[in-house]
């Protein structure tokens, strides 16, 4: 396989501008974003709470989430797929083989990364903060948008490293979302199902894409992190 | 603004901080009356900090009490502490002080005023939209101290303000917090440093090894300290 | 003060916002759940658990536009091996399974899980291998006297390994050739677990012989040094099976559109579109709904 065909493929699918592709690349997007999104706004809070409260049983729950941040995503696909099936618990709600579920599959696999990542940061700021915030009445859960606001630009990073994660894996995607034509399928089932058909040059254009895309939004957002720095110090 | 009744006297009643067993802070009691600017003198060790954050209420007293004259609990709690080590948030320089106000429930077009008065009040004003962090460490502990100002606090605990700092920079911060004496504002602050202490205090508190040795007028304690401890400090022999 | 507070946790949360904003103002647009109706769909579905041989060889892509335009129901299709897609059916996760191992099928319709199995069509196996030909099979017509010798000459086999359709078919030959795998099976003997595409791939990787279906082979483009070794024997015929999954044990299966495209499948209309669909002029499946017991 040369690598002029898979430039040109992936050349193709760009300046093609194909339907299905772009509805393929658009509903990438949509699951990925909307899983950080959401991972986003559970997360911070859950973290920096996380950070700041001392329970037992707290270190338990630290090395847990860091070992969560490992969780095979097929893992997580299997238990969402089982949980949404028509026969699982939550089967009535008729979810499964839908971009909902892939949703909530990404968003289980962002989750961890958010929460650790967000506990690390804000613990740190807070050892530093923490004289100077309590003298000024913020103490407790009232430092925590204070903690939030200020660590924005690590926590962008691990925003994007959920990101990274969501938008890469294939296994829990393709078991929750059943890789439907049109409907369910994202870039890398894509990538997965032109590879199975042998179409190599089509599944590393596909790649190159996904590349490029993920290349993308991290530039912007380490582009807008480094004007926000020179701002905030 | 303020209100008619003052938070002053401080009353400090027989305070312990106990860690691991032992009294770091041993039994101190003394009141702060409004005016004038105390010292913790002492050398390394000796529970100045720690008195500071027990005064401040960063810290519980395991046994005595810290009294004001009238409620200073609440937000607003119109005593404010600096820190040696100046904390700035990751913001600007005015933001670092709209945070402050914030924090003690002010409204939006109050935190601007307030904040606008307190850079122009520490010559911070040209440098009001630059990131705190960027500051050099001189500027950086005026505007926690233009931050702390900015609350309108009657008392101000300050630890080692200039510990880190270059002889210019300490000579500026010690020219401020003599403006703010001035100002009416009474202020507490600890130091190992002898001449800055000769420099600043109307009145020393002298500690050692978390004990209250000598409570005097500055002028009394320099021209001859009672205590044995206090001697040998301000010979030089004193170290721990 | 709660009003100051409360702005600033907005803007913490507000930073991560803006980071996936884009996701914010698609949310709204985004696919709702399978109960309703879907924006990029039609109004109308039903979820199809079928094979990856039929998904890969791209019959779906010719005939489902054509079900859609007759009846204005959309067809969304999972594909899986022939025993992932039966569980998918089993499990009520799917309204209509269309797959191809007869046993399997009929128990499924046996077991009370769906409602009767209509044969649709079928293709043929061919047993695929290097051009070299290391254990000497091209050209035979005996595909029991070809794994024989593949066997006995320790040539790599890749086999599927995720009891799909082929996987069945595959084993149910080395019955037939009476080679006891489980005695038998060495290093020549591969199990991959992965779909048709997946085998021939790793067989073009590996020099070795696999057994596939006509209609993948065909639309396969890494093909390599890979060729038909063994083909027409009657044993490698491939009959296709379609069941509508019972209502009386899903009762939220969607009884009366799956039975459509059933009967859709399985009629003059359906039959002709199967018939039609071709790669490079060559027909991938016969249409055999009307043939008895097939």
């Amino acid at each position: 396989m040369d690598l002029a065909a898979i430039f040109q493929a992936a050349f193709a699918l760009v300046v093609g501008l194909d339907p299905a592709f772009l509805a393929i690349v658009s509903l990438s997007l949509q699951v990925t974003l909307t899983a950080v999104l959401i991972a986003g706004l559970v997360g911070l809070p859950l973290g920096a709470a996380l950070a700041l409260a001392r329970f037992r049983g707290r270190s338990v729950v630290i090395v847990v989430l860091n070992a969560l941040m490992g969780l095979p995503p097929v893992v997580a696909g299997l238990m969402v797929f089982l949980a949404l099936s028509r026969s699982g618990p939550l089967g009535s709600l008729g979810l499964l083989f839908s971009p909902s579920a892939m949703i909530v599959a990404q968003v289980i696999l962002v989750l961890p990364i958010v929460i650790a990542l967000t506990r690390q940061t804000v613990e740190d700021l807070w050892i530093e903060y923490r004289d100077h915030l309590r003298s000024v009445g913020l103490d407790g859960a009232r430092a925590i948008p204070t903690l939030l606001f200020d660590g924005r630009f690590a926590l962008a990073t691990a925003l994007l490293a959920g990101f990274g994660r969501a938008s890469a894996e294939v296994g829990a995607v393709l078991i929750v979302g059943g890789n439907i034509a049109g409907y369910t399928r994202t870039m890398t089932t894509t990538i997965t199902l032109e590879t199975s058909k042998g179409d190599l040059p089509l599944a590393l254009g596909l790649g190159l894409v996904l590349i490029a895309l993920t290349l993308a939004i991290n530039a912007v957002a380490f582009g807008a992190s480094r004007i926000g720095a020179r701002y905030a110090g | 603004m303020r209100d008619v009744t003052s938070i002053l006297p401080l009353h400090v009643d027989g305070v312990c901080f106990a860690a691991a067993g032992r009294n770091l802070v041993d039994a101190a009691s003394f009141s702060v009356p409004p005016g004038g600017l105390t010292v913790l003198l002492g050398p390394n060790g000796a529970g100045k900090s720690l008195m500071l954050r027990l005064c401040h209420g960063l810290l519980r007293p395991s046994a005595g009490a810290v009294r004001w004259a009238s409620g200073a609990g609440g937000r607003a709690k119109r005593h404010a502490m600096v820190f040696q080590k100046p904390i700035m948030l990751r913001r600007s320089v005015e933001a670092n002080i709209a945070h402050a106000l914030a924090a003690a429930g002010h409204s939006g077009p109050e935190r601007r005023s307030r904040g606008r008065e307190a850079l122009a009040r520490f010559g911070l004003s040209d440098r009001a939209t630059q990131a705190a962090r960027l500051l050099s460490g001189g500027e950086q502990q005026r505007l926690a101290i233009a931050r702390a100002w900015a609350l309108r606090p009657e008392l101000l605990f300050l630890d080692e303000p200039t510990s880190q700092l270059d002889p210019a920079a300490t000579r500026q911060i010690e020219e401020l917090l003599a403006g703010l004496v001035a100002e009416g504002i009474t202020v507490m602050m600890s130091t190992h440093d002898l001449g800055q202490a000769r420099r600043l205090a109307d009145r020393v508190l002298f500690l050692h090894r978390g004990r209250l040795i000598e409570d005097a007028p500055a002028e009394s304690f320099f021209a001859g300290p009672r205590a044995a401890e206090a001697r040998a400090f301000l010979a030089g022999e004193l170290i721990w | 003060m709660t009003m100051t507070m409360t702005r600033r946790l907005a803007l913490s949360a507000g930073f991560c916002a803006a980071l996936t904003g884009f996701a914010l103002a698609q949310t709204t647009t985004a696919p709702p759940p399978a109960t309703s109706a879907p924006a990029v769909a039609g109004d109308r579905f039903i979820t199809v658990s079928s094979t990856t041989s039929t998904q890969d060889s791209g019959l779906f892509g010719h005939i489902l536009p054509l079900f859609k335009a007759r009846t204005g129901i959309d067809v969304r299709v999972v594909s899986q091996g022939t025993g992932q897609a039966l569980d998918t059916g089993r499990r009520g996760d799917a309204d209509v399974v269309f797959v191809h191992a007869r046993a399997q099928e009929v128990k499924f319709v046996e077991d009370g899980f769906g409602l009767e199995r209509k044969p649709v069509m079928y293709n043929d196996f061919v047993l695929i291998g290097p051009k070299s030909d290391p254990a000497g099979v091209a050209g035979t017509k005996d595909i029991a006297a070809a794994l024989v010798k593949i066997q006995e000459k320790g040539a790599p086999f890749v086999s599927r390994g995720d009891k799909s359709g082929t996987h069945a078919a595959e084993l149910d030959l080395w019955k037939v050739a009476n080679v006891d795998l489980a005695a038998k099976k060495g290093a020549w003997y591969r199990e991959i677990g992965q779909g048709m595409g997946a085998a021939l791939n790793s067989a073009g990787a590996m020099g070795a012989y696999v057994l596939a279906d006509r209609g993948t082979w065909i639309s396969f483009k890494n093909r390599g040094d890979l060729t038909i070794a063994v083909e027409g024997d009657r044993r490698l015929f491939n009959q296709y099976g379609v069941i509508a999954v019972n209502p009386a044990r899903h009762p939220h299966v969607k009884i009366n559109d799956g039975q459509a495209f059933v009967n859709w499948l399985t009629g003059p209309e359906g039959q002709k579109a199967i018939a039609d669909y071709r790669i490079d002029g060559q027909q991938l499946f016969f249409a055999n709904a009307a043939q008895a017991g097939a």
